[in-house]
């Protein structure tokens, strides 16, 4: 049999096997951290097999490493998996975060390992799992899935009393859009009688899923709405900044964006191009608000975790305001940017965790002149720091010029508006990030740091760091490795879109744009 | 063998194990384990369920003059009321053990009720029906009250059997409504008198007082009240039983009457079971969010799951008699499991009440804390569950008649429901305040419990996983019902005509 058909059927299977296999055996430390280690590195070598074997020359609109298998006959719902130039990247991402993340749990969990990594090799089950699904109804699983383990690593791991509360808060904000979605998905099915994401799609562009335009509408707005709530856009954000300080650091690493961010583009975009299209001025304005309130709120914060919740934020409502362009380079920055925003944001967070096992603080105001203390810790901040900021040569470069270039040649209204908003962000995220490695690393000793002997990364921690930092430069200096496949999604989606808006749409963006100059 | 035989053997069974169990118990000495008697009454089970098992093999089977009818509905509810009451026995064994002295008979009512159920099932005339219902349910008063001496219990069985008893009344007082209305009280009939009735509109009273009547056994809104009350105070694994599986005989007899008797009149009664879906949906969500007690807050929230089987009432025929088939099945299983994990928590002094009693159970019952954050999930509607699939079949048959709102109010109401079963899941992992806070606990996973446990957990994810055969036999089930017979010894015509 050839591997390719099946290899994201293992790629799901290793870690979950793995689960089981941790949950029936005796709960001693060595033997779950390093089991727990053992999978996460054999599934992040399976995802290379994806990189390494992907037809960079196939026609765009293709999903590679397929298989497709009836699962239940009724209602039709079938075992389809595939990957393509938009997931194909985020799987193997999601492959890489997952070791890393058990190395920084090693010490920082102390108690119930076999809970946690447990609940972490779920987590990265249904993650493996929605990025890979081409059924809606797979796919809804997955998504569902990925709720649970989360829910419990926060209430569970969380750090302080706060944690119930904030656990039920993320679940809840999740689980009833969530319940909207499926109205949805059920909606379509009984117009269409598939769940089959390339045959929707085929139906979608041939503007045959039903020519009820408002109930469209209706199903598009609880597709876009529960993405929405998961990436988070401005204003449905509520859940992020308890989830996030509550969460601990593996879990963290792989909470925020990119699950919402590539439902989007995966089906908001591609069932409903013509809706996406109309409200695309809308989350503009909205990525454009996020961008800047995030960035605000992340400036007035005096802890570190509630920073990164909100930079957090303000870097996704630049994806948003990315993908919504619907020009290629907008679309292809979105992409690249999620990437790229995932792997620093977890570099960083990393560090914050690393920070906080020395002085179980996250709170600014007890730091200050930790920098000659521990040269390696600073060096690493400061690198992730540049990179989350956007400076050349760095990863976070690459994206956010393109979103930018994107949004400014996108053709709808106010577009100019939205991106100088945007651009401002730029300037508000360098001066947070950069005055926090100020209070925290610069100055006096602060009070914390004086009386407790820090110790600086050890062996473990600069593993767990120095694959995304050495990943930070390739990507801002070799980009094209990576948005040689991420081209062919965001070409087909940008072409998607123009050819499906009905000429009325047309007329009337057309029009809208004349008025705005 | 002949058809009288065959079509109620597995109630034959059943009958048999009862009588024969209530024979031998005052032989045992008075202190003896009365678990013998408990495995005779598994052993029944077992055969009831491979006799319905056997009769899915004949094909229809009708029986005495056409009141009965064996088809691949009433297997399905059969097979599905012998596993139910296979569970509770399994989960009961322990229970009563060196607590009171009279066992023996609960295991008996147990049978006797699992017969007056089936019969509910494969009836297809009216007072058959009513036969079997009143059989259920006086082995139900009673073993609400089976913790002798406690004055809870007392109170949840006598609460229980006043107003189950006005319930029945009222079903019966549908029954001759109907009768008048259309001359007759078998199913088939009536629907034939519906078409020439002269009095439509006894025949709609007809209908809402059988509605009254069998509302109150499922315990939708506004019929609930008695609901939180009673299964507080009953025992645990009775409430287990009794919250299953009489409410799966109930909407059998509902589908059968709305379906296949009062099928030419849907359109009327649909929009009363959209208000009873919609309301029930509401008010047991909303009653649950404010439970501190466990059992309280899932009696609520069966009000709400059954509000959710309600949905499936006002699709489409073939879809909506599917579709409430399993999630009948898929609720049994949640449902059943999660209250074994609390038989087992609690004890029979049932002193872990709250869910802040429940905090750190993951840590001290891994096992049991595990089955329960399963169940769990499966009543949220988590996929890969039971509950899952339940859901969704139910609220797409709504989507496909139209129903959207429906569906839209139904999933909204899963949102609120998730708080309170999350807050209990929650609760199971997270760490107690103080490690000397605990109650005494129930005793250890005994074997019986433990197989019951996973019988419950098993079915639960073949359920969600595997949805297929099962979906199929529901299918087949929601097939058989349209085909009810005519009656050969028809009710006497002659009283339609007055």
């Amino acid at each position: 049999m050839n591997i390719d058909h099946s290899i994201l059927t293992i790629l799901i299977l290793v870690p979950l096997a793995g689960a089981i296999l941790l949950a029936l055996l005796p709960d001693k430390g060595k033997l779950m951290q390093w089991g727990a280690l053992a999978v996460t590195l054999i599934t992040f070598l399976l995802t290379l097999h994806l990189p390494f074997h992907y037809d960079y020359g196939a026609a765009s609109g293709t999903f590679q490493f397929a298989t497709d298998n009836p699962w239940i006959a009724s209602p039709a719902i079938r075992y389809h998996l595939g990957v393509d130039g938009l997931s194909m990247w985020l799987v193997v991402l999601t492959g890489l975060l997952a070791p890393l993340g058990v190395l920084v749990s090693w010490r920082a969990i102390d108690t119930r390992k076999k809970t946690f990594y447990v609940l972490f090799l779920l987590q990265q089950v249904a993650m493996l799992g929605v990025f890979v699904s081409l059924d809606l109804f797979l796919y809804y699983g997955f998504w569902e899935l990925s709720l649970i383990p989360m829910t419990l690593l926060i209430a569970t791991f969380g750090r302080t009393e706060n944690r119930r509360r904030a656990a039920i808060k993320f679940f809840l904000y999740a689980f009833i859009p969530s319940a909207i979605l499926l109205v949805g998905i059920l909606w379509l099915y009984v117009r269409t009688g598939t769940f089959d994401l390339p045959r929707l799609t085929q139906l979608a562009a041939a503007h045959s899923i039903s020519s009820n335009s408002a109930a469209l509408w209706l199903c598009s707005l609880a597709f876009l709405v529960a993405f929405a709530v998961k990436v988070p856009v401005f204003p449905l954000h509520g859940w992020l900044s308890d989830a996030v300080s509550e969460a601990p650091t593996a879990a963290v690493m792989v909470l925020a964006g990119k699950l919402g961010l590539y439902s989007i583009l995966r089906f908001s975009f591609s069932i409903f191009p013509e809706q996406s299209h109309c409200i695309a001025p809308l989350m503009l304005a909205l990525g454009a608000i996020g961008i800047v309130y995030g960035a605000l709120l992340a400036l007035v914060q005096k802890d570190l975790k509630r920073l990164a919740a909100y930079a957090t934020l303000s870097a996704v409502a630049f994806i948003v305001l990315g993908i919504f362009s619907f020009t290629i380079s907008g679309l292809d920055g979105g992409i690249f940017h999620i990437l790229s925003e995932s792997l620093s944001g977890a570099a960083f967070f990393m560090l914050l965790g690393i920070l906080y096992e020395r002085y179980g603080t996250y709170d600014m105001r007890e730091y200050g002149g930790l920098a000659g203390k521990l040269p390696w810790m600073v060096t690493l901040f400061v690198i992730t720091t540049l990179s989350l900021v956007g400076l050349p040569m760095l990863n976070g470069f690459v994206g956010e010029f393109l979103i930018l270039s994107g949004s400014m040649q996108a053709v709808f209204a106010h577009h100019m508006v939205w991106t100088v908003l945007a651009t401002t962000g730029v300037i508000l995220s360098a001066s947070y990030m950069l005055w926090m490695i100020q209070r925290v690393f610069y100055g006096d000793l602060g009070i914390k740091s004086e009386n407790v002997k820090g110790w600086d990364i050890d062996a473990r921690e600069h593993l767990a760091m120095w694959p995304l930092v050495i990943l930070f430069l390739i990507m801002g200096v070799a980009s094209p490795i990576w948005l040689r496949a991420i081209d062919t999604a965001g070409t087909r989606i940008a072409a998607t879109q123009s050819s499906s808006v009905s000429p009325q749409a047309q007329i009337s963006t057309a029009s809208a744009s004349t008025e705005a100059k | 063998m002949t058809p009288n035989i065959v079509a109620l053997l597995p109630e034959y069974i059943l009958t048999i194990v009862g009588v024969l169990i209530m024979l031998a118990e005052p032989l045992l000495p008075s202190g003896a384990s009365r678990k013998p008697l408990g495995w005779l009454a598994i052993l029944g089970t077992l055969g009831a369920g491979y006799a319905s098992w056997y009769q899915l093999h004949l094909g229809n089977i009708t029986a005495f003059s056409n009141s009965i009818q064996v088809d691949s509905f009433s297997v399905f509810f059969h097979l599905l009321v012998a596993a139910i009451a296979l569970v509770t026995l399994l989960i009961s064994l322990d229970y009563f053990e060196g607590n009171a002295s009279h066992s023996g008979e609960y295991f008996a009512l147990i049978a006797f009720s699992a017969v007056g159920m089936m019969l509910m099932t494969c009836a297809t005339e009216l007072l058959v029906v009513f036969v079997g219902l009143e059989i259920s349910s006086i082995s139900t008063y009673i073993m609400c009250g089976f913790r002798k001496g406690s004055a809870a219990g007392s109170e949840s069985s006598i609460k229980y059997f006043l107003l189950g008893s006005f319930a029945t009344a009222f079903f019966l007082y549908g029954i001759a409504l109907a009768f008048g209305a259309t001359g007759s009280t078998s199913i088939a009939a009536i629907a034939q008198g519906l078409a020439t009735t002269t009095t439509p509109r006894m025949a709609f009273l007809a209908l809402a007082m059988i509605l009254i009547g069998l509302g109150f056994k499922v315990s939708a809104a506004p019929f609930h009240v008695w609901t939180p009350d009673v299964y507080q105070g009953a025992p645990s694994p009775v409430v287990g039983f009794m919250s299953t599986a009489p409410k799966a005989a109930a909407f059998a007899v509902l589908l059968r009457i709305t379906f296949s008797a009062f099928g030419p009149m849907q359109h009327r009664w649909a929009v009363l079971l959209w208000v009873l879906a919609a309301l029930s949906m509401t008010v047991g969500n909303l009653g649950a969010l404010l439970q501190r007690d466990v059992k309280r807050m899932l009696a609520y929230s069966s009000i709400a799951h059954a509000g959710y089987i309600l949905v499936a009432f006002t699709a489409l025929q073939a879809d909506g008699i599917a579709a409430a088939c399993f999630y009948t099945a898929s609720y049994a299983a949640m449902q059943i499991g999660a209250f074994a994990v609390i038989t087992q928590v609690t004890g029979y002094n049932e002193q872990i009440r709250t869910t802040d009693d429940y905090t750190g159970l993951g840590l001290r019952r891994p096992i049991l804390a595990a089955f329960l954050a399963l169940f769990l999930i499966s009543l949220i509607g988590i996929p890969f569950t039971g509950g899952f699939f339940g859901k969704f079949y139910v609220f797409s048959a709504a989507i496909h008649a139209n129903h959207v709102w429906l569906a839209v109010i139904g999933l909204l109401n899963s949102g609120v429901a998730c708080f309170y079963y999350l807050r209990l899941l929650v609760a199971l992992y997270s760490r107690p305040v103080t490690e000397t806070a605990q109650p005494t606990e129930g005793r250890s996973l005994s074997v019986p419990a433990g197989v019951g446990l996973t019988l419950a957990a098993a079915a639960t994810l073949m359920l969600g996983i595997l949805p297929g055969h099962f979906l199929n036999l529901a299918q087949r089930a929601s097939a058989s019902t349209q085909s009810v017979p005519t009656p050969v010894a028809a009710a006497p015509v002659t009283t339609s005509q007055q």
